[in-house]
């Protein structure tokens, strides 16, 4: 869950996509948001498999996860990545997002949110969300002055 | 060959013979009776068009499996998944719509293309795309020798379907990433894939290019891209394909049908026979079959209003993408006369850098950014391309200097009246 004290040390976030998407644009943007939000970003590309993902997590233990996809498979990867993540002794609590085009009809389908949420996912965002974004990032208390 | 007597590259040819541009959409369902639909109202439409069939996501990725499970539980899928299903399904689907007035290519995006170049050769479709370079970088994190090794093996079994067949296999290296590469480097990439094929057995080939931020550098490249083709595939049937704009597109109605009319004129003017459209809905979600219609309509009406460049017109040789592309295909030609050797060495030495990518293989010095809208390179790492600083000073991009190129294209045509 996400913590409301702020960490002392910059903030560590991971940018990653699914293991279907490889668009990475929006892992390029996401990653330089975040850095101007003062984190350190690993930034771990296209086509990221559940288990690699995992386990860069454990490796980095970053104060956020941020899972971006616009190809449309999002919903349904998505699933699969918090069952799977949640599943890992270390990640249970790992404050963990996800967003972008997350299906093929660009409609923002509720039930499949809660879906996500239901998985696991700390917040799900549609593409043009990113102000909500921000404030999600804000009010974990994971972001300092860069 | 039993289904179509006219191959894929017969038939552009022949268009181009008679001087008519051939009109293509990018279409893809994962539902069979939608993908039926879209094949025949594509060969129905008022233009001279082919079919396509554009692949899912999770069987570019190789993940039949989960192809299947989305299937089998109706979810929505990005592409059709040829692997996943049934081969007689996708015959099924062919049957009457792919015939010699209507040939079919399938579209993928895979760094591992051999479980579909199987599947093509079963079902007799003798039409794909992709590259080692182009279908790796964009589309995986796969090493990139690990690609082409698959590229190799996956082309000779194409090119084993034998002469008649006439398989074909188009570079995607027109596009990569579809924004903010500078043309000099796509048309580079574009004619080393097309070598790379010819290396391996095929003999009928189209080199691409998509639409960037100027019309008139757009011409110049299509114009280099046919220049050294003819140069250097002297023994194979090859034609240009002009892709409409591949970065982010225009979000209203309006502005989406201007940049797709731009493309229509710069594909005429500078001679390609074959353009690849984009609908309205490219900004927002994946199109139905009646946006795919009216976009290969809009784009033939734009295409038979506009009159190729005059034959007096400038030297196409005479042109900086023209020597940009030329010194990098030498210089990768210089490392190894085998062009999949040479390639993963060339991004090993930066030689060639895409810019934005992040792909392990890529160095990632060089970067572009628009200039009087021209696509320019800032910085040009290590690839042989004279002009330009090496390096980059620290901390020039923000998200919202990167947003702002992203969304050039699409606001100028999206607030343009
Ligand atoms: C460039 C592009 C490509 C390039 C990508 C190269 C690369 N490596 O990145 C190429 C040509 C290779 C490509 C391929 C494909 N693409 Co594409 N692509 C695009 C395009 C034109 C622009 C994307 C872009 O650069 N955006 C710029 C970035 C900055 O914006 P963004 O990605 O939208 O992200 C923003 C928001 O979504 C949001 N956001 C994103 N993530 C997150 C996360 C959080 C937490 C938050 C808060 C916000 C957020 O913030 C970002 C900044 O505003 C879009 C259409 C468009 N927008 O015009 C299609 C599009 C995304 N592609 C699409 C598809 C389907 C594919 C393919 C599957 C092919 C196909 N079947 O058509 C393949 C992908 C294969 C795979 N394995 O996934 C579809 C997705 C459909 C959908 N979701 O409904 C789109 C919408 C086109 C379409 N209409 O069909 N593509």
């Amino acid at each position: 869950m996400p913590n409301s004290t702020p960490p002392r040390k910059r903030p560590t976030s991971v940018v990653s996509s699914t293991v279907s998407d490889s668009h990475t644009w929006n892992l390029v943007y996401m990653q330089l948001l975040l850095e101007e939000m003062g984190h350190d970003v690993v930034n771990l590309g296209a086509c990221v498999p559940e288990k690699l993902l995992a386990e860069e997590c454990l490796r980095h233990e970053p104060d956020l996860l941020v899972v971006s996809s616009v190809n449309g498979h999002g919903f349904n990867d998505g699933l699969r990545i918090a069952s799977h993540v949640r599943s890992v002794a270390g990640l249970e609590h790992l404050c963990m997002v996800i967003g972008g085009k997350l299906s093929v009809d660009g409609v923002r389908d509720v039930g499949f949110t809660r879906r996500l949420l239901n998985a696991g996912f700390d917040a799900v965002f549609g593409d043009d969300e990113l102000p909500a974004f921000r404030s999600f990032v804000e009010v974990c208390g994971l972001r300092v002055s860069a | 060959m039993s289904a179509a007597a006219v191959t894929f590259g017969d038939f552009v040819a022949e268009a181009e013979r008679t001087g008519r541009l051939v009109v293509q959409p990018r279409m893809g369902f994962g539902d069979l009776e939608r993908m039926r639909h879209g094949l025949v109202r594509t060969k129905e439409a008022e233009a001279l068009t082919v079919g396509t069939l554009t692949l899912d996501s999770y069987t570019r990725t190789g993940d039949h499996e989960a192809a299947r499970c989305a299937l089998a539980n109706g979810v929505k899928l990005n592409g059709y998944p040829i692997v996943a299903r049934p081969d007689a399904e996708t015959a099924d689907l062919l049957r009457g719509v792919r015939d010699a007035s209507f040939p079919v290519q399938v579209r993928h995006g895979s760094s591992l293309p051999e479980d579909i170049f199987r599947t093509l050769v079963g079902l007799d479709l003798e039409a794909t795309e992709g590259g080692p370079v182009s279908y790796c970088l964009p589309y995986s994190r796969t090493p990139l020798r690990e690609a082409v090794d698959c590229w190799v093996r996956s082309t000779e079994l194409l090119a084993e379907m034998g002469e008649t067949a006439n398989p074909h296999i188009e570079s995607f290296g027109g596009c990569m990433l579809g924004q903010l590469c500078p043309p000099g480097l796509l048309v580079a990439i574009s004619l080393l894939e097309g070598l790379f094929f010819r290396q391996h057995g095929i003999r009928s080939i189209s080199l691409s290019y998509a639409q960037q931020t100027c019309p008139t550098q757009d011409e110049e490249a299509v114009l280099a891209l046919r220049s050294l083709a003819a140069e250097f595939l002297p023994d194979a049937q090859w034609h240009l394909v002009f892709y409409a704009y591949m970065g982010v597109y225009p979000r209203t109605a309006a502005g989406a049908a201007r940049l797709m009319e731009q493309a229509a004129r710069t594909a005429v003017r500078s001679g390609a026979a074959r353009i690849i459209v984009k609908t309205e809905a490219e900004a927002h979600r994946i199109p139905t079959v009646e946006e795919n219609v009216r976009a290969l309509e809009r784009t033939a009406r734009a295409a038979a209003l506009q009159a190729t460049r005059p034959a007096s017109a400038a030297d196409p040789t005479d042109s900086e993408t023209y020597t940009e592309a030329r010194a990098l295909v030498e210089a990768v030609l210089d490392l190894d006369t085998d062009v999949g050797r040479a390639l993963p060495e060339a991004f090993e030495r930066g030689l060639l850098d895409i810019p934005f990518c992040l792909h392990p293989a890529n160095q990632g010095r060089a970067r572009s950014r628009i200039d009087d809208g021209r696509l320019q390179w800032l910085t040009v790492g290590d690839m042989p391309i004279a002009h330009g600083p090496r390096r980059l000073s620290r901390g020039e991009l923000t998200a919202d200097t990167l947003l702002a190129m992203l969304h050039h294209v699409e606001q100028r045509y999206d607030t343009a009246s």
